[in-house]
């Protein structure tokens, strides 16, 4: 049986006289509300991870795919021409927007972190760096690499795509483990319900006997039990998320070292995304209840 | 109104009823007897549809029970008030709210209805008892508040199994009383009881069919009183 509209509504402004039909059970309906709770705080979590990874996927695709870097090894006596051919070719490849040679400071500064930044660089022979960075077309990445084999022997293009691919693959996975993560919540959460359910009509079957006998109908019967199911959860889910949620905003920054929890929280319209987190368990526990009640109702003559 | 052709009910691979036939007319009173374990309960059940034939036709308010969907039979309940010998009541509600319960499941609003509701728990002596619980009524009590909850919502037809059961012989003649009355209003009454002496009774007082199941049949049993 599938509820309209008029059904829905009817739940949501509810039936004080209905309401009173199903006795209370503090018992359950603490537990119910506290799983909820858990549940949704844990799904706050699981969202925060899902949408920093996707912001990470997207900013190591969108950075790292708009530069390339040249690197010419070559005896010392050749690196200054084939720097200068690479330089050349670069500057005449269309989706090249620029090519710049590194200075002798800033490659120190790239292997101050492994070697120190005393390491006399100068006189080792290290390679020529070439950044390129590209324009929104890029550049034909083949045809590139044929050009600078025949121009500059000791130049090597790296486009990037060797570290970058996996980088957006590792934050693609976390972004789709963290939504799976969302629906093993939700699947629990209807779990976790329709076992309270199951357990309230079990411990009521007096009550159901009483109303199926004085001609109530099962949807009626079914609405005492779901309404109280799902404000149960709303209300245990809206106060785990509102908990999630604080703890997100006053996760420490780490923002001046960096890294994936930089990103591991909230912006804008996102706070919405997990404002829905209290909704989408409601709606859970009401086809969880619903399902559980009808099929409990079913077997009753 | 009610009406049972040919009906046969089966259970546990036994066949407890066969071959019975019965027509409840409009304002018509019956009284169904026969020892314990004949089938009494589960005649009545056939009744308002607790429990579906094995072979022959029910037919409720003209419509074939086996047809009913479970929202008919809820709707054809409303038109038919039950009262069992072991009255079921909510026990976290008081009386006042259990013998309204009919109207409240009907969507009906009971403050509306309040008056109704306090005559009629004055005609069934319980005014004095409507706020108390379920628990703390006394075996009449409890069958007088089971027999207001089945006439709240003006029945056309009253089914009552063993009802004067559990309570002594000037509470079960007082219950008689009102089922007869509420007969003289015009309601069909089938009363299941094995109880003799009360349908002796009520032959007094109202022209009533007395039926017995015997052997698995059901037969009048007029010439026996």
């Amino acid at each position: 049986m599938k509820p309209r509209f008029s059904q829905l509504a009817a739940l949501a402004a509810g039936d004080s006289r209905a309401d009173r039909v199903v006795p209370p059970t503090g018992y359950s309906a603490w537990l119910t509300a506290f799983t909820a709770g858990a549940m949704a705080f844990l799904a706050v979590f699981a969202l925060a991870l899902s949408l920093a990874a996707g912001r990470l996927a997207e900013r190591w695709g969108t950075e790292l795919a708009q530069t390339s870097t040249v690197r010419i090894s070559a005896p010392q006596d050749q690196l200054a021409a084939q720097t200068k051919a690479a330089l050349n070719v670069l500057e005449t490849t269309p989706g090249v927007a620029s090519a710049r040679a590194l200075s002798l400071a800033e490659e120190t500064a790239l292997l101050a972190p492994w070697f120190g930044i005393d390491l006399p660089l100068d006189s080792l022979p290290i390679p020529q760096l070439i950044e390129v960075t590209e324009t929104g077309a890029g550049y034909d990445a083949g045809a590139l690499r044929l050009r600078l084999a025949a121009e500059a022997p000791g130049a090597l293009l790296d486009d990037h795509s060797r570290w970058r691919q996996p980088l957006v693959a590792a934050a693609d996975r976390l972004r789709t483990l963290g939504i799976l993560s969302i629906l093993l919540i939700a699947a629990a959460t209807a779990a976790m319900v329709t076992l309270a359910a199951n357990a309230a009509l079990a411990a009521n079957s007096q009550v159901i006997e009483v109303m199926r006998l004085v001609g109530a109908r099962d949807v009626y019967i079914a609405r005492a039990f779901v309404r109280r199911f799902t404000l149960r959860t709303l209300t245990g889910a809206a106060m785990g998320t509102a908990a999630g949620a604080i703890a997100i905003a006053f996760m420490p920054s780490t923002a001046g070292a960096g890294g994936f929890l930089t990103g591991l929280g909230f912006s804008g319209a996102e706070w919405l995304v997990a404002a829905l987190i209290p909704v989408l368990a409601a709606m859970a526990a009401f086809w969880a209840t619903r399902a559980a009640a009808f099929r409990t109702l079913r077997k009753l003559t | 109104m009610i009406e049972l052709r040919d009906v046969a009910y089966s259970y546990g691979g036994g066949e407890l009823l066969s071959d019975i036939s019965l027509k409840m007319a409009p304002g018509s009173f019956h009284f169904l007897t026969g020892p314990s374990g004949a089938g009494k309960t589960t005649l009545m059940k056939l009744c308002y549809g607790e429990l579906l034939a094995s072979a022959g036709s029910v037919r409720i308010f003209g419509t074939e029970a086996r047809e009913m969907s479970r929202d008919d039979v809820s709707r054809a309940r409303r038109r038919i008030g039950v009262v069992h010998q072991a009255c079921q009541f909510l026990d976290h509600l008081p009386i006042s709210e259990n013998v309204a319960l009919p109207l409240t499941v009907a969507g009906r609003d009971a403050d509306a209805e309040a008056a109704n509701l306090s005559d009629l728990l004055a005609w069934v002596g319980l005014t004095e008892r409507a706020g108390a619980l379920p628990p703390s009524l006394s075996g009449g009590e409890r069958q007088r508040a089971a027999l207001a909850r089945a006439v709240i919502m003006s029945p056309e037809v009253i089914l009552a199994d063993e009802p004067t059961g559990n309570i002594d012989w000037d509470m079960s003649v007082r219950l008689l009383s009102l089922l007869i009355e509420l007969n003289k209003m015009g309601k069909t009454v089938l009363i299941a009881t094995h109880d003799m002496n009360l349908i002796r009774t009520a032959k007094h007082e109202v022209n009533a069919r007395v039926l017995r199941i015997s052997k698995r049949r059901l037969q009048l049993a007029g010439a026996d009183l």
